[in-house]
């Protein structure tokens, strides 16, 4: 089970919290072309090493949280608030 | 003497009580300390139960959680549980035992058969033998293989216990109260942090037990003193997860009859550790040999914990057969408790060990194996012959053979917290390496074997965990060397097993390796090897080895399958704890709930909620003359109906409009304060999300409503969006669904009936016309009230802070009473929805767009909204897909069943499918909605609504959905 430190509520469970997928891609702007929302909606990267994810605190301050995850380890090294851009380690 | 086994002194068992028992009916004493084992031993039973496959006879083979053989059905009636270990039953008095995987006696099994018939239930046999062919699996395999194959039978009743789930967190959890444990214990608690020690077993000390009690005494005072410290005894750690999580089940009451009021049985421990100290020991791993499962055949380190810890001898004449010193010092312990001794067999041309056992008048065959076993349902002598020689053997007289191919350290919380393992060539075995979260290892888990040793690498662990002082005084005992030489298999013909659970032999692991199952993951799958109840706690480095060989690699160079999860057997009763029955998941009642049953209304679930189906009347003869007959009174008259458990979501904020423009298909910063509008929601890839109506209260106030089903996820959709699409938004969001209920009243009469109860607003048709919005009261309760309409009648919704609920329904009723006012349910709301043509759950079902159910005129033209853009690619646009109609029998009479394919008459091909059906009030017979390939073209023509399930074709006519009022004129009259 991870551990999440939700910069709201502190050092929580994952059981409650609801994962959103990827951060790192960005809704096209309003008049981008069909192609850059099809990218958004289905293109993702599926790395091995640190990734970047949304996980929504639902069972608590019901914030979504920018989350680097390690794909391999489960390790969590930052979690940040939406609207901030947490730092990914190289490797 | 009742217990022959029995030796006059030691151990921990209470000679001075006697416990009563049965094994298989037959009665039996034993002492408290004991376990269902020891006590069988001490009475001299050597047979136990018949294996899984071949039906062929097993004892005891083990002292601890690795026993494969000695399985049984504990308790009777509702508490009777399967494939319990009697190596971990401790005894009590009154305790009932059975036998399993027996039939129709254990000494008599008909089914042993199965051994003369081996060759074909060799490895992947189910996969080769059961699968052609397939008539035959149902009727003849299945049952077959049921009741030759199964293990114990669960008693088919609900639990009578309770369990519960604990929460814990601490700074240090030690895994297992052995020497290397409790000296970690003791220096991690003298540091003053948070410290767990969570062991299997009963009583704490595992390899000290019989040994160095005085320390293992003195020990456990301390830790009792330490406030920070928790012992937690019968306690297993089952797995081990993510950030120093651990999952725990504690036998609380295991042991006795039956839990005493008030107590659980099990707890279900989440521990959250900061660090974790492995202090798991070590399994002691057999040799493959033929017939090495005989009853009889015992692991040595075992067979000496029934003399120390048991005061039990598991024979009369023992002999070993070991590869390693360190089992050569327990077979001594046997030796001074008085066991007769056969012999050692050790496939070593020379050793310390054998050494010393020739100076205890021991005979040792050095450079020698055990090459096969007498008897046939108990052990009546071993084989003995010299490696590599072809030449005669000696038949050596034993009811005992005690068996140490060396020490597998048991790695598999260590390995499920992705600390990669490592060979240890001194043990022939694997060790954690270097851990990624923070954790230790200590003792025999980390190949530091020996008391004093183990204990010393306890204490190591404990000082690095903690900052404490390592410097604590340490226990003597065992001190002999566990050096191994590499020696797995016997190779003479026979059935030499690998997996005594399992019935697997080194040939079955050859077999999958010449067939192709070369990986360890393949071998293990095709063979069973490793997948029973033990997991292959001693045999699976041995199965492991034997494919290395075949494979012509090293052991060490094909890994080990993956562990898992869990680590011992755990109850699904522990796993549900308290969340059984109705505490499965939480119920929601609406406010309106009491009314609902004082009127002795029929309820539906849907999702968590309950809600009225029917309200049936004493003149109802069915189910249908009470829908039939709610329905009616909204369309003749009128009608209530009780929709609070639609979402609503209050959305606030100087940006409010802005953001609704962006979430819905339609526009509504347009919509004037005071009124409603009709929304639908996409999701990004253009598919119909979710539909309701919103209302605008003031220019930044709306009230959103949601379909039942999707009230959390639109929520969570919207504040998605909010948070992290457009966090520059003013917008706040709240979901409100629970305090506003609502109630909708419709029918031709609804405005007369409530413009009697609601005082402050103008129901009138020109100052309140449809979709009007406006606060009231009634009865001097606040009221919201809709002029909104889902069964196509003029209709008002009224919603009031739900602690009002009641009052302001009993009053409506009271003021319809003079238009005969009826309750609807949720059958009538489905009845008219239908006619209606309204869509619902069955139609926005994930797959459909906007334009499959005729809603494309609402998508606006200009600026941006979710799903807008991939909502016009070709495939979700293309005209020949599925379309929502209308459908009616041609034979009035005649039932449609949800689910029927539409096809064109005479033909097969499936075009469409009905998404709902009902009987009608408003025309005759049965109508329904579909979707239909080319549905808009092929309204007036006539198609076949087949159900092969129910071997059933209707013919229908295809019409538009709006069967009732399609000019929308009803409403707003
Ligand atoms: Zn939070």
């Amino acid at each position: 089970m991870i551990r999440i430190d939700c910069p709201w509520c502190g050092m929580r469970d994952e059981a409650e919290f609801t994962y959103r997928g990827d951060a790192t891609v960005t809704r096209p702007g309003a008049n981008a072309p069909e192609e850059a929302f099809h990218d958004f909606v289905y293109a993702r990267k599926n790395p091995r090493g640190w990734h970047v994810e949304w996980w929504y605190h639902s069972s608590g301050c019901r914030q979504y949280l920018k989350v680097v995850r390690h794909t391999m380890t489960h390790e969590v090294r930052t979690v940040a608030r939406a609207t901030e851009t947490p730092e990914v380690p190289s490797e | 003497m009742s217990q022959p086994f029995r030796l006059p002194a030691g151990g921990h068992v209470d000679r001075a009580q006697n416990l009563a028992f049965t094994f298989d009916g037959k009665p039996f004493t034993g002492h408290p300390g004991d376990t269902l084992a020891s006590a069988l031993l001490a009475n001299g039973v050597r047979l136990v139960g018949r294996s899984f496959k071949l039906h062929r006879p097993r004892g005891i083979f083990s002292a601890g959680p690795e026993e494969p053989n000695a399985l049984a059905e504990m308790r009777d009636g509702a508490r009777r549980e399967p494939n319990t270990r009697m190596t971990q039953i401790e005894l009590h008095d009154g305790l009932v035992a059975a036998s399993q995987n027996r039939w129709p006696s254990l000494r008599w099994d008909l089914l042993s058969l199965n051994s003369l018939i081996a060759p074909v239930l060799s490895a992947g046999f189910y996969y080769k033998t059961f699968m052609w062919p397939a008539g035959f699996w149902e009727k003849v395999y299945e049952p077959l293989i049921r009741r030759s194959a199964g293990l114990g039978r669960a008693s088919g009743q609900n639990d009578p216990d309770f369990y519960e789930t604990m929460q814990a967190h601490c700074d240090v959890l030690i895994i297992g109260a052995g020497p290397a444990g409790l000296a970690a214990a003791r220096v991690a608690g003298a540091s003053g942090q948070r410290v767990m020690l969570c062991e299997q077993d009963s009583i704490l000390g595992a390899s000290l037990l019989g040994q160095d009690e005085a320390w293992r005494t003195a020990t456990l005072a301390a830790l009792a003193a330490m406030p920070n410290v928790t012992l937690l005894p019968r306690t297993n750690v089952f797995g081990a997860y993510d950030a120093n999580v651990v999952g725990a089940l504690e036998r609380v009451t295991d042991h006795m009859l039956a839990s005493p009021a008030h107590t659980p049985r099990q707890r279900y421990w989440t521990i959250r550790a900061g660090k974790i100290i492995h202090a798991t020991g070590a399994h002691e791993r057999f040799i493959a040999f033929p017939d090495n499962d005989r009853p009889g055949v015992m692991l040595a380190g075992s067979a000496a914990a029934y003399v120390r810890r048991f005061g039990v001898k598991a024979g009369r004449r023992a002999m070993l057969f070991a590869n390693n010193d360190a089992a050569f010092e327990d077979f001594f312990t046997l030796q001074d408790a008085g066991i007769g001794i056969a012999g050692i067999v050790d496939p070593r041309t020379d050793s310390a060990g054998a050494e010393a056992a020739r100076a205890r008048g021991i005979t040792v065959w050095a450079d020698s194996q055990v090459i096969g076993t007498a008897g046939t349902l108990a052990l009546q002598g071993a084989r003995v012959a010299r490696r590599g020689s072809s030449g005669t053997d000696t038949l050596v007289a034993a009811d005992l053979l005690c068996v140490s191919g060396g020490i597998n350290p048991a790695v598999q919380l260590a390995s499920q917290s992705r600390t990669p393992v490592e060979w240890n060539e001194r043990l022939q075995s694997w060790v954690p390496g270097t851990p990624i979260l923070p954790q230790f290892a200590a003792g025999s888990v980390n190949a530091v074997t020996g008391i004093a040793a183990a204990a010393a690498d306890g204490a190591r662990a404990g000082a690095a965990a903690t900052g404490g002082d390592a410097a604590i005084s340490l226990p003597t005992g065992a001190v002999a060397d566990a050096t191994v030489l590499p020696f797995w298999e016997v190779s003479v013909k026979g059935k030499s097993f690998v997996d005594i659970q399992d019935d697997v032999t080194a040939d079955d692991i050859r077999l999958a390796a010449r067939e192709g199952y070369k990986h360890i993951e393949h071998a293990k799958r095709y063979t069973t090897h490793t997948m029973g109840t033990d997991q292959g706690k001693s045999g699976g480095l041995i199965g492991a080895a034997v494919l290395a060989a075949a494979r012509g690699e090293r052991v060490q160079d094909i890994g080990m399958p993956t562990f898992r999860p869990f680590t011992q057997p755990v109850t699904w009763g522990a796993i549900a704890g308290p969340n059984i029955g109705k505490h499965f998941e939480p119920t929601r009642l609406t406010a309106l709930h009491d009314w609902h049953v004082r009127r002795g209304a029929e309820f539906m679930d849907t999702g968590a909620w309950v809600r009225p189906g029917l309200y049936p009347a004493p003149a109802d003869s069915d189910a249908w003359d009470t829908v039939l007959r709610e329905a009616r009174a909204v369309r003749r008259s009128v009608g209530i109906c009780d929709v609070s458990t639609l979402g609503k979501i209050d959305v606030q904020g100087k940006d409010a409009a802005v953001f609704l423009d962006r979430l819905y298909t339609n526009t509504f910063s347009t919509l004037p304060i005071g009124r409603a509008r009709y929304g639908l929601m996409l999701r990004e890839d253009g598919i119909i999300f979710d539909d309701g109506t919103t209302s605008r209260l003031a220019e930044d106030h709306f009230f959103v409503t949601t379909t039942t089903a999707n009230a959390g996820p639109v929520m969570q959709h919207m504040e998605f969006y909010l948070q992290t699409v457009w966090p520059d938004l003013d917008v706040t969001l709240a979901s409100v669904t629970d305090q506003w209920a609502a109630m909708s009243i419709a029918g031709p009469n609804a405005r007369a009936t409530i413009q009697k109860v609601v005082e402050g607003l103008d129901l009138s048709n020109e100052a309140f016309p449809f979709m009007a919005v406006g606060d009231a009261t009634v009865k001097g309760c606040p009221v919201r009230v809709f002029r909104i309409s889902f069964s196509g009648e003029m209709a008002y919704e009224i919603a009031t802070p739900a602690g009002f609920a009641e009052t302001v329904w009993q009053a409506v009723i009271d003021a319809g009473e003079a238009f005969r006012i009826e309750p609807y349910g949720l059958e009538a709301l489905g009845l008219l929805r239908i006619e209606k043509g309204h869509v619902a759950g069955s139609e926005l079902n994930g797959t459909t767009t906007a334009s499959d159910l005729g809603l494309g005129k609402m998508i606006k033209k200009r600026g941006d909204f979710v799903g807008r853009a991939l909502a016009s690619r070709p495939g979700l646009t293309d005209p020949g897909r599925p379309h929502l109609v209308g459908i009616r029998s041609v034979s009035r009479g005649e039932q449609i069943r949800a689910g029927s394919h539409l096809v064109e008459t005479g033909t097969t091909l499936s075009l469409g499918w009905i998404t709902g059906v009902t009987r009608a009030v408003e025309l005759d017979g049965w109508i329904g909605l579909a979707l239909l390939e080319g549905g808009e073209a092929r309204k007036g023509t006539r198609m076949t609504a087949t159900s092969p399930l129910h071997g059933e074709s209707v013919e229908v006519e295809i019409l538009s959905p709006h069967f009732v009022d399609p000019e929308n004129a009803r409403v707003r009259v």
